[in-house]
């Protein structure tokens, strides 16, 4: 054979060789090959170093469980650090690097950590690094952080795309080996929707009916609640570079599973057993007959099974020299026998290997015969096998725990999920066929490792338990067993072993082996999806989008929505554009999309009724026509939201809500209506985007709508008063509902048509008001106006306030139950000295005040006694100057005295005068007009 | 964990909102003080293991609002109906 | 023995024999002055001021399983002391110095690591009401600083600056925030609290509070009676079961929690980052691996695990604020049992039975009020009056109004 590949077998297409690089280097392998089967092929032993004593690593296994072969993928953004070499397929250009070690992987500088483990003992970082206190910070700590972790992430942005999906099955089987497929036919047979994942490639093609749906490459990392599976499938991870989605998120749903994972193989612990050409004997078997390598030319085989005995005849097959088999059963069995002797090799019963010898790789095996003489056998492949471990870590993601069997030695199902079944290898049948556990092969020389990754050794688990960490739990957390990337698959049930043995206790009285998700690392990519950048979330565009972009508007998130939040005209920062539309407002006409405020059309007998209990105020006595202010509370008695709500009809209402709680505030009225009060005859359903609403605000509105609005209506100021409402139409029969409300304080009136007609109608407004200068207003001039005018909006309304913080207690009915009413009296909810609302103007005249910044009493100190109050809103008002609205302990009873304004995270303190909150008009004339 | 809605059918857990324990009973006597009665109702609860009734919203779907008998030990659903 | 580099070296050119079990597994005895149940932070912490700081005489802490096994080995390993309201902030500040000297005072190496905390904001709003905690945790003279976008973007180059949904507008900073290995802090305090004489009992679950007249007089536990002249509760998520034990009930409803780790990576996060336009957070730990959550599950649990859409959320919420981690793998997750209040804040209390003393109601923050939450139980239980610092978290705050509520979301605890 040329290299280390067999002349025939294997499932690897011979007929399509594949190129890769591994650390810069040029190798030949094979269409099917994974790059561990590929570099083993190519007589590549050394792929790795280890996390904490950088020892040579190779090659263990030939799976998932795979602890030591972890390398750097692709280059660049798509750089994949701690991969699997075996689960790696290869394909034409790939590059790969080894990790954790330099300058190189032969020539590793920190290898010297392994000459002075002792002082690397498990846990020896708590017992020192404290003194220095400063050095902690300075030096240790990012020593050990330079020295952590095993591969670099790329520091750049994931440049592949994920998909999701959810496939909806009646039985999911998961594993498709023997036993899996068989589970699978047999499932379709009775009519049932069956899909079948596998986590490997599909090398063999397999005969499925077709009630079957197969997944290949797809692993099924964690099970949830009530049926449901997350499942990883690679779609392009195979392949060079591909544009299409890299991995799928497959969300399953199924009726009842059935596990087929079949049995992990677990090491035999000895001196030195994590050297390359150290493998499980299982492993090697998948070498030869999957891939058709051999990973040695002379092996010697350790084990203390039966089932590791099926290695012998495939070895000879191979052509590999078998040295030996060392058995630890005292008498071995007539099977190994059987095949030694057909062999040719001889067998060592009630023996042990002490120790691998070999300075990179394996070179020879140091034997303990059960006579207790030495012997060393020459060898470059070691395969072992301590026995097999059912691959059950899914029936612990809800809870349950596996049990122990001590007729197999190993940890069987316990307490399954709801409509799981295991069976075959993983139920734990046919496997550890006259298995006599050798846990460890006893205090010889030589480091014998139970974690590889981790690098935890035998010796670690006994000082752990010197030192008190002799429950399974202390036990990983003081050693760090079990939490490297393999989640200690090849390491956990020795280690529990170890530890019951040190411990003098039995296995099941030492504890279990309990798993969580995921099975294997799944990329965050993966579980974030095609939710990523832009499309992190949705976003709601208002009805007139169209026309705020084509007059230049820039946009502002409030919430999902994108709202405009101002329209610079050239030569315009944020600042003059929202001046200039505030100036607009106040003494023309201006136009703004309030359509994002929430909009609840509410309707049926009781609706006046509903209303009466989720608002604080009156609404029964409510005219037809007319539009009322609502405040409305939480149960606790604080301040939910408020809004106006319009009564159009005797039994027909529409609500309004604040943007950000037009969802909490729909939420409400349905607990309300659905599980408080359902004996109320209500109805109602959010119209939020059903309907485009534009403000038309300043002293031309009425002359710019009158424009518009179809006779009869008559929009006169004494048909039509403030705070009145109609049904409608405008511009020659579109339906329409008008309001005469205003947020901005200027006489004003919100219209609405049905959201198709949105641009259309904020089109048809500025034809109307351009003879007045009518221009599109944004949420900063909204901001200033509403701010001028004393109104409450979200900064006040933080759910930390109450009516009476707020100036509303007067809304506060004394006559009806309304939700909050009786916790809203609560005196610590009423007293005085509460931060109430009031206004703010700087001193001076000019310096700007913020939100957030907090009020002490002028010439007292800096400190938290003297904390009275914060600013809420802020604003640059073109006629005002700067203004504030802000919540002050005792306000109102101050109005006219001075405030200190301290903002200290943005340099900020001055002095400010406390006043009215309603800035502009406080008459309220305006409105009238 | 998946809640099977009496309009929508089974549903994954993502489509709805659970706000608060449904054995809970807003007090009748139409909230004129804040009596021990109200603030019970609001803010004390028997937070035991094993079944419990729930308030759950169905907010990405019919907006209907469940009582669901969960068992907050293992999440099994055993019961949802209509309030 | 006292760990110092000195030990170290000398233990290990001895082969390591000379290590003692870092806390003794002492029998229970048939009465104690003290008995605190939960041997988790609170329990262990408390146990330890208990015997340092007040002379109360004999101490036990009763651990249902194997100590540190519950919330304090789930966490997130945070630590800051950036709240808003005066309610919070100097208790907060009290543990942030506690942490400070911590490893000194009890010879342990907890890793304290202050790295930073930053809460990225995306808007205007959002920067607003950064600031106002921002001036209130200067005006409680704790540390706080507000960067800009430039400014955060020379410290924090690898957040999506271009192409994100919601802009990265800059952060809150506390400088002194950062990290402490979680582990570290159940095993340094218990073995401090041992030195000093307290029991440490594990496996011992207690069944029933024994009363008489109205006082409590012991417990019965799964390992027999023991008689106690004054008990503290401080088990996290089950605080209500054993309320029930005394007859009463809590402002509590216990619910999921998940956190997530990735396989380790070479250094890549130096600091604490909180993401503002969803739920998402993220370090580095001294092992590699980035540590992240996000919000609670949302539903009552005492499974200590949650389900996929979480899971979904929170990973959308990382790969929106640094693209860069879409190629780190998730290597394991978990989940934890959070004591969720009314107003997201603690209770440090009387209990309504005399002698009885109850710690609860932690929400998702406990890891980081573990030293003051000790300190201030310590003290109510020893000089029967709170601490000055933890004088707000009353269990009467909830009837009376006097909320400690962070967030301003009400009585709902899942919305915390």
């Amino acid at each position: 054979m040329s290299g280390f590949r067999i002349a025939t077998g294997g499932l690897v297409d011979r007929g399509k060789p594949v190129n890769f690089t591994f650390d810069g280097k040029r190798y030949q392998g094979y269409a099917g090959d994974t790059l561990a089967s590929a570099l083993l092929a190519n007589g590549v032993k050394l792929v790795g170093r280890s996390f904490k004593y950088h020892r040579p690593r190779g090659i263990l296994s030939a799976g998932s469980e795979e602890p030591n072969a972890l390398v750097e993928l692709r280059g660049g953004a798509y750089r994949e650090p701690n991969t699997r070499a075996t689960m790696a397929e290869i394909y034409d250009g790939l590059e790969a690097s080894s990790q954790n070690r330099f300058p190189s992987l032969k020539y590793d500088a920190l290898a010297v950590n392994d000459l002075i483990s002792p002082f690397f003992a498990a846990g020896f970082y708590y017992k020192t690094f404290m003194w220095p206190a400063k050095f902690w910070e300075k030096f240790y700590e990012p020593m050990i952080r330079r020295a952590a972790g095993l591969g670099r992430n790329a520091g750049l942005s994931d440049p592949d795309t994920y998909e999701k999906i959810t496939e909806f099955c009646d039985v999911l089987v998961i594993g498709g080996g023997a036993d899996g497929v068989a589970a699978a036919r047999e499932a379709a047979a009775t009519g049932a929707r069956v899909v079948l994942c596998d986590e490997n490639a599909p090398l063999a093609p397999v005969e499925l009916p077709g009630g079957v749906k197969f997944l290949p490459r797809t692993t099924v990392f964690a099970v949830y609640d009530g049926g449901t599976y997350a499942a990883l499938e690679r779609l392009t991870d195979h392949l060079p570079v591909s544009s299409a989605p890299r991995q799928r998120l497959t969300k399953i749903i199924a009726g009842r599973c059935i596990l087929a994972t079949g049995a992990i193989e677990r090491p035999m612990v000895f001196g030195h057993n994590d050297k390359p050409g150290v493998m499980l004997a299982g492993a090697v078997a998948t070498y030869i007959s999957r891939y058709g390598v051999a990973p040695g030319r002379n092996a010697v085989l350790f084990l203390n099974n039966d089932d590791a005995a099926g290695l012998i005849p495939l070895l000879a097959q191979a052509r590999v020299g078998i040295a030996g088999v060392v058995d630890s059963r005292l008498k071995s069995t007539d099977l190994v026998y059987a095949l030694a002797r057909e062999a040719g090799v001889p067998v060592f019963a009630g023996a042990v290997i002490t120790r691998a010898h070999g300075c990179q790789s394996v070179k020879d095996a140091e034997i303990r015969l059960h006579n207790g003489t030495t012997l060393r056998l020459p060898c470059d492949l070691i395969a072992s096998s301590g026995g097999f471990n059912p691959n059950i870590a899914l029936t612990s993601h809800l809870g349950g725990g596996p049990v122990w069997d001590e007729t197999i030695a190993a940890f069987v199902p316990g307490k399954l999920p709801p409509g799981m079944e295991v069976v075959g290898k993983a139920a734990g049948q046919g496997i550890n066929v006259n298995i006599q556990p050798c846990w460890h092969v006893g205090a010889f020389p030589g480091k014998s490792f139970v974690d590889f990754q981790n690098d935890v050794t035998v010796k670690d688990i006994r000082l752990a338990n010197q030192e008190g960490f002799s429950s399974v739990e202390h036990l990983k957390r003081y050693t760090t067993l079990g939490m490297a990337t393999d989640q200690g698959k090849t390491a956990n049930v020795n280690a529990l072993a170890i530890l019951a043995e040190v411990t003098g206790k039995a296995i099941p009285e030492t504890g279990t082996t309990r798993f969580r998700p995921p099975y294997t690392p799944v990329a965050l990519g993966a579980l974030a999806g095609p939710h990523k950048g832009k499309h992190f979330r949705p976003t709601r565009l208002a009805p007139t989008h169209e026309f705020s972009q084509a007059h230049g508007a820039v946009f502002v998130e409030t919430g999902l929505w994108l709202r405009a939040q101002y329209y610079p005209r050239p030569g315009e920062d944020w600042l003059a554009a929202a001046q200039r539309e505030v100036n607009t407002v106040r003494n023309h006409v201006g136009i703004c999309d309030v359509t994002t405020l929430g909009k609840i059309d509410i309707q049926g007998p009781d609706a006046a009724k509903f209303l009466e209990c989720v608002y604080t105020n009156s609404w029964t006595n409510l005219a037809v026509g007319r539009v009322r202010y609502g405040l409305m509370l939480r149960e606790d008695g604080f301040v939910m939201d408020d809004g106006t709500t319009a009564r159009l009809g005797e039994q027909h209402f529409v609500m309004t809500t604040t943007t950000a709680n037009a969802g909490k505030v729909m939420q409400h009225l349905e607990f309300c209506s659905q599980v408080l009060w359902p004996e109320l005859d209500v109805s109602f359903i959010s119209v939020t985007d059903q309907w485009a609403q534009i403000a038309v605000a300043g002293p031309d509105s009425r002359a710019t709508l009158a424009k518009i609005v179809d006779a009869p209506f008559d929009i006169s100021n004494e048909a039509f008063p403030y705070m009145g409402c109609a049904e409608l139409t405008v511009c020659g029969g579109t339906p329409a509902r008008l309001f005469r409300i205003s947020f901005s304080g200027e006489l004003a009136y919100e219209i609405a048509v049905p959201a198709r007609y949105g641009n259309a109608l904020a089109a048809k407004l500025m034809e109307a008001g351009a003879e007045f200068g009518i221009a599109p207003y944004g949420t900063e001039a909204l901001g200033i106006m509403r701010t001028e005018k004393g109104h409450a909006a979200g900064p006040e309304l933080n759910g930390q306030t109450t009516a009476h913080d707020l100036g509303l207690h007067k809304l506060l009915s004394k006559k009806k139950d309304f939700i909050g009413r009786a916790l809203a009296a609560r005196p610590a909810l009423t007293d005085a000295s509460r931060p109430t609302l009031v206004g703010l103007k700087p001193v001076d005249g000019v310096t700007v005040l913020r939100a957030g910044s907090h009020l002490l009493p002028v010439g007292a100190a800096a400190t938290a006694e003297n904390d009275q109050g914060y600013v809420t809103s802020a604003a640059r008002s073109p006629s005002l100057g700067p203004i504030a609205l802000a919540l002050l302990a005792n306000g109102p009873a101050r109005i006219g005295e001075q405030i200190r304004v301290y903002d200290p995270v943005r340099n900020g303190d001055t002095l400010a005068e406390i006043v009215n909150p309603v800035h502009y008009d406080p008459s309220g004339s305006r409105l009238h007009a | 964990m998946r809640i099977t809605c009496p309009h929508c059918g089974p549903r994954g857990v993502e489509e709805f909102l659970y706000t608060q324990d449904a054995s809970v009973t807003r007090p009748t006597d139409g909230g004129a003080e804040p009596t021990k009665e109200w603030t019970d109702y609001v803010y004390m609860r028997d937070n035991f293991k094993g079944p419990r009734k729930e308030y759950w919203y169905h907010s990405a779907g019919c907006h209907a609002w469940l009582v669901v008998t969960r068992d907050v030990s293992t999440h099994e659903i055993l019961k949802v109906e209509l309030p | 023995m006292r760990y110092s580099a000195f030990t170290v070296v000398k233990e290990a050119l001895r082969g390591h024999t000379g290590w003692r079990p870092a806390w003794r597994k002492a029998e229970p005895a048939p009465q104690y002055d003290v008995v605190i149940i939960g041997g988790g932070g609170g329990g262990l912490s408390t146990a330890y001021y208990l015997a340092k700081n007040h002379n109360v005489g004999r101490i036990a802490v009763l651990e249902k399983g194997w100590l540190g096994n519950g919330n304090i080995g789930r966490n997130t390993t945070i630590i800051r002391s950036n709240y808003g309201l005066p309610g919070n902030i100097p208790f907060y500040e009290l543990s942030m110095k506690l942490w400070e000297g911590l490893e000194q005072d009890i010879n342990y190496n907890a890793m304290v690591s202050q790295r930073g905390v930053f809460n990225i904001y995306h808007s205007d709003a959002q920067r607003d009401a950064y600031a106002r905690r921002g001036n209130a945790m200067r005006l409680h003279g704790v540390d706080a600083e507000l960067l800009d976008r430039e400014q955060l973007r020379r410290e924090i180059p690898y957040l999506d600056y271009d192409n994100a949904r919601f802009p990265v507008q800059g952060a809150l900073v506390q400088r002194r925030g950062g990290t402490v290995r979680h582990d570290a802090v159940a095993w340094g305090y218990a073995r401090a609290a041992d030195r000093r004489g307290v029991d440490i009992i594990e496996n011992c679950e207690v069944t029933r509070i024994l009363q008489e007249n109205g006082m409590v007089t012991g417990v019965e536990t799964t390992r027999g009676r023991i008689g106690a002249g004054k008990i503290g509760i401080a088990v996290a998520g089950s605080s209500s079961l054993l309320a029930n034990m005394a007859g009463f009930r809590l402002p509590i409803e216990s619910h999921a929690l998940q956190a997530f780790v990735t396989e380790g990576l070479k250094p890549l996060i130096d600091n604490v980052i909180t993401f503002g336009a969803g739920h998402f957070y993220i370090s580095q730990s001294d092992k590699g691996g980035l540590v992240f959550g996000g919000d609670i599950d949302g539903y009552n649990s005492y499974a200590a695990r949650g389900n996929l859409p979480t899971v979904e959320d929170v990973c959308e919420g990382g790969v929106a604020l640094m693209p860069m981690i879409g190629r780190a793998r998730l290597l394991r997750s978990w989940g934890g049992i959070m004591d969720m209040t009314m107003d997201g804040s603690p209770i440090i209390d009387f209990a309504p039975v005399k002698n009885l003393f109850l710690n609860a109601g932690w929400c998702y923050g406990g890891f980081k009020a573990v030293p003051a939450m000790g300190y201030c139980f310590a003290h109510l239980i020893a000089r029967e009056a709170p601490h000055e610092v933890a004088a707000a978290y009353r269990l009467d705050r909830f009837a009376e109004g006097k909320l400690i509520d962070e967030k301003g979301v009400g009585a709902q605890p899942n919305l915390h």
